[in-house]
């Protein structure tokens, strides 16, 4: 569709003027006549809705919402060609098959066997060595090879060496969806672990003995203490709730030696409400601080965030300084029990705060727990009551942890961006369907390609430069302070207005740092060469040898450009649209070229994708500077008293 | 960029040839000039009953009024001293939490200074017309507009000697009544009339450009949490009195030693400078979204909360550079 405009959200005046693309894939804009010929990419996966407004006299608006926060507001001129592209688009964005999805045509042209390798990057038997299992306590089973016992778990499990497959099995039966308790983390210093479950199905009286088994058996595997805790991470009320429908929680006279306790995290209803009460305050024109607050406050996402950090925190402490072993479940146990394990694992153990060790992390409590991504990402259509933020909420509990630890993490803020970006993009094939079993039946790792591998590749452009594995911040437990600091939980701009470039700091530190410790290490190893070479010349001018003297090869400048390149514009500091007089779009801003370095960096990243890759879109135009509509300003008044100030 | 206070236009409309021409010399034939006045529009024309006003249209013809309203005064002093309050209460909830911090309105404050900074470098730099600015005063919120713009559209404003400079010219000399405002602080019951933390709040929205343009000023946020401190309790005195005259009567430079002395020595010196530092040339334009203003923590919770991983990585940052 062409003469198809492209609005800014938060400057009004910047208006781009292109032709719509539609492809089986994407949704593209490519703006007319500008040498750049900018180009917005947006996967159909993104879509999370489209809204076709009201027409006006400047054409047929439609607003398109994705899933990775970018909100793209297009103005089309006859209102036949809008409603066919937002019929299209509802279809393309709402896929029923797999094969509909980006990941099984994606092709970023590896042989078989670098597909393979790429898949292998990850390697779950691996971590659990790395843990040091299997040993005294801890063994692998394989009660699950065929998911006979529970579909949703992997065929690997890991549990006490006292839990044999009979208990196992009729544990299994007490839980629901069958999903009994296995080992998530295992801390080798004290024997203490992190166990996760779904919860028991005990209604009001019901027992189990298997289960009760079970959880001694969890109890034994730590000699140094004398008891566990289970840790339902469900507000009280709504297990409560449960027993009624025959499930519930653990009764402590029933099992022998837990200490229960609530952390009350709210349900996924919850959880999507507040982040669509949030991104409605993101879609605020112009709010005042007092909006902006009131509007987050109401939300209550940061309260969310900070439970489950709470949560992740208590259990942290009572492995790490109580040496006391942990049993995780919520409801079903894919949910908040893998947003509260995996916060643990991180707090705990270093490992998982490097690149590799994220990775694993993401694959182990969520990937291979069968935590549903399908229903929960919305990669087919399905029931809209499915679909929660949940892993975008721990993904801002690593932000959070980041802003609070800057030394401790490997990865950096746009690692996190790129992770959940690709969770909603289905262009790799680690997040799809909702299980194990399901994943290996579509033979997605013999059809699709692996996020981790491609993060990999890239991981020059996801470091941390303030990272340092000798550093204090690195070594052990982390130890985030509880109270008081409600304050510490800061807005992810970065994530949730991603695409407002107005609103991020212009100069990226992270990237500059990343340079200077490049450049620093290029001069370091030149001037050991050059030491050599001294040396040499010192040894063969001993020896009577002439040298030539060699130039010196400069293949790298060293020029570290920052703020020549950095201008950036004025924003609209008067809440009046109407502003100063208009100005002809030829007094144009040249010097005024903003130069994001996080968005060429995105650019980089994706080399697969054409050079605008759909992760950066809305990139400012910055050669029109018209005035917003009106243009002059009111006219002063006439013959009046004049002492009444004119507004601008 | 011009300062003032107000013009005593007073109830009958009184008229002032030579600062009529003085105002009409400013500017060239044809040229334009923008008054901020940092009253609403209705408090300036109340400001008439008791001898104030504003600048009438017709005798001022070159020059357009705008209005943008800046708390000032006891209702700044009361939004710091209920911020200060919120950040020490232990026991509020994350429930709570916002609409309580919302409640201080000291970030709107905050929004309206560096929005109000930014309308008059935009007025000059972008419309390249000049600026009078003035309140009722002219050393109150005068003060924070003219020279938070100046840091805006001035890079030499923005390295470490320049922004000293900048202190003594637009703060200091042009007659912040620093004894009168800066007296007792938050904890303080007293709550003195005259008290009012203009030069906290400046302060605060340098931190807010240090954040946004983190590579463009030449000092961190350690020379503003000292300066913050000396406004209040000084071994130095350079923040003694109200204006230039008390002091000379009070031979400040005679008995006392200079804060900028001690600051520009190179031990210590050193101490308050960014190493992130690159002279940036341009005009700093921040954001004044609610999103990228954010709460001080450095200062509203210095002594709440240990700022011992922030400090790891600033030492970090240092040593990437100097290895470099």
């Amino acid at each position: 569709v062409e003469n198809v405009r492209l609005l800014d959200r938060l400057s009004s005046r910047k208006v781009a003027l292109g032709t719509l693309y539609l492809t089986a894939t994407h949704v593209i804009f490519v703006e007319n006549g500008s040498e750049t010929r900018k180009e917005t990419w947006v996967l159909h996966s993104q879509i999370s809705s489209i809204e076709k407004q009201a027409t006006t006299a400047t054409g047929c608006p439609l607003l398109i919402r994705c899933k990775n926060f970018q909100v793209i507001q297009l103005v089309i001129p006859q209102e036949r060609d809008c409603h066919d592209v937002y019929i299209s688009l509802i279809r393309l964005a709402r896929p029923v098959k797999y094969e509909e999805l980006y990941c099984f045509s994606f092709n970023p042209k590896l042989d078989k066997e670098e597909r393979e390798q790429g898949w292998k990057l990850v390697d779950l038997n691996e971590e659990y060595n790395r843990m040091g299992i299997p040993n005294n306590y801890w063994q692998i089973s394989d009660v699950n090879r065929d998911y006979g016992v529970c579909d949703s778990y992997p065929t690997e499990v890991y549990v006490p060496k006292s839990a044999t497959a009979h208990i196992i099995v009729g544990s299994s039966k007490f839980r629901s969806r069958r999903r009994f308790p296995a080992l998530s983390y295992y801390c080798k210093d004290n024997n203490a672990s992190i166990c996760r479950s779904s919860q028991p199905l005990s209604g009001f009286s019901a027992r189990c003995l298997e289960d009760e088994q079970m959880l001694q058996a969890i109890r034994k595997a730590n000699p140094g203490s004398d008891f566990i805790y289970v840790v339902d991470t469900r507000p009280k009320l709504n297990a409560m709730a449960n027993r009624a429908a025959g499930k519930g929680y653990e009764n402590e006279d029933n099992y022998s030696n837990i200490k229960f306790q609530f952390i009350g995290i709210e349900n996924i209803h919850v959880m999507r409400n507040s982040l669509q009460k949030m991104l409605e305050v993101c879609e605020l024109k112009s709010p005042s601080m007092s909006d902006f607050l009131w509007g987050l406050e109401n939300s209550g996402w940061l309260k969310h965030i900070k439970a489950i950090m709470d949560a992740g925190i208590f259990i942290a402490k009572a492995v790490a300084e109580e040496g006391v072993s942990v049993l995780v479940h919520c409801s079903d146990g894919w949910d908040r029990t893998a947003q509260v394990c995996s916060v643990a694992s991180l707090l705990l153990d270093p490992y998982y705060r490097t690149m590799k060790g994220f990775m694993v992390l993401i694959e182990k409590d969520w990937v291979s727990f069968g935590h549903k991504f399908n229903h929960r990402y919305g990669n087919l259509d399905g029931d809209p009551k499915e679909i929660s933020p949940v892993i975008d909420q721990f993904i801002e509990c690593v932000w959070q942890l980041m802003e609070q630890f800057p030394c401790a993490f490997e990865f950096n803020e746009r690692f996190l961006i790129h992770i959940q970006h690709h969770i909603y993009s289905c262009q790799f094939g680690n997040f799809l369907c909702n299980s194990q079993k399901e994943r290996r039946e579509l033979k997605i790792q013999e059809r699709t390609y692996s996020l981790w591998d491609h993060l990999w590749k890239n991981r020059a452009d996801y470091l941390n430069p303030l990272y340092r594995s000798d550093h204090s911040q690195t070594q052990g437990t982390l130890h985030p302070q509880m109270a008081p600091c409600n304050f510490l939980y800061k807005f992810w701009s970065g994530m949730y207005n991603r695409f407002e470039k107005g609103l991020h700091p212009r100069q990226s530190v992270t990237d500059y740092l990343m340079a200077v410790k490049e450049e620093t290490q290029q001069l370091e190893e030149e001037l050991e060469v050059l030491g050599e070479r001294l040396a040499n010349l010192q040894k063969s001018q001993l020896n009577g040898n002439k040298f030539k003297s060699r130039q010196q090869d400069r293949s790298k400048q060293s020029g570290l450009s920052t703020s020549n390149s950095l201008a950036n514009t004025p924003q609209e500091y008067s809440n009046d649209l109407k502003s100063f007089p208009s100005r002809s779009p030829s007094q144009g801003d040249e010097e005024d070229s903003a130069l994001i370095l996080t968005q060429d960096n995105l650019k980089s990243s994706d080399p697969d994708l054409s050079a605008n890759s759909d992760q950066e879109s809305g990139v400012e135009d910055l050669s029109c500077r018209s005035s917003s509509g009106g243009g002059c300003l009111p006219s002063e008044d006439s013959g009046k008293d004049s002492d009444e100030a004119v507004f601008l | 960029m011009l300062r003032s206070s107000q013009p005593l236009t007073g109830p009958n409309r009184k008229r002032c040839r030579e600062d009529e021409m003085l105002l009409g010399k400013v500017l060239d034939k044809g040229q334009r000039g923008f008054i901020i006045d940092t009253r609403s529009a209705q408090a300036a024309k109340q400001a008439r009953m008791t001898g104030g006003g504003t600048e009438p249209k017709s005798s001022y013809p070159q020059w357009r009024r705008l209005h943008r309203p800046l708390e000032r005064g006891r209702p700044l002093q009361e939004s710091f001293i209920k911020l200060v309050e919120a950040c020490n209460d232990t026991s509020i909830n994350m429930d709570r939490w916002l609409s309580r911090l919302e409640s201080c309105r000291w970030l709107s404050h905050v929004k309206a200074a560096l929005s109000t900074a930014c309308l008059a470098a935009q007025c000059m730099d972008r419309e390249e017309a000049s600026v009078l600015v003035h309140g009722a005063e002219g050393t109150d919120t005068t003060l924070l507009v003219t020279a938070l713009a100046q840091v805006i559209l001035d890079p030499s404003c923005r390295t470490l000697a320049g922004f000293q400079g900048l202190l003594e010219r637009e703060w200091i000399e042009a007659g912040h009544p620093f004894h009168l405002r800066c007296a007792h602080s938050a904890y303080s019951h007293a709550r003195l009339k005259q008290e009012a933390p203009l030069f906290l709040l400046f302060l605060d929205c340098v931190w807010q450009l240090s954040r946004q343009f983190p590579f463009s000023l030449e000092f961190g946020e350690h020379l503003l949490l000292t300066l913050f401190d000396n406004a209040y309790a000084s071994a130095y005195g350079t923040f003694l009195c109200n204006n230039e005259k008390e002091r000379c009567l009070c031979k400040v430079k005679e008995s006392t030693h200079s804060l900028w002395a001690w600051l520009n020595q190179p031990g210590e010196k050193k101490k308050y400078l960014n190493p992130l530092y690159s002279h940036n040339a341009l005009v700093i334009w921040p954001s004044v979204e609610p999103q990228s203003i954010q709460l001080w923590q450095g200062l509203f919770f210095r002594w709440i909360r240990s700022s011992q991983y922030l400090d790891e990585a600033w030492a970090e940052i240092q040593r990437l550079v100097e290895g470099n």
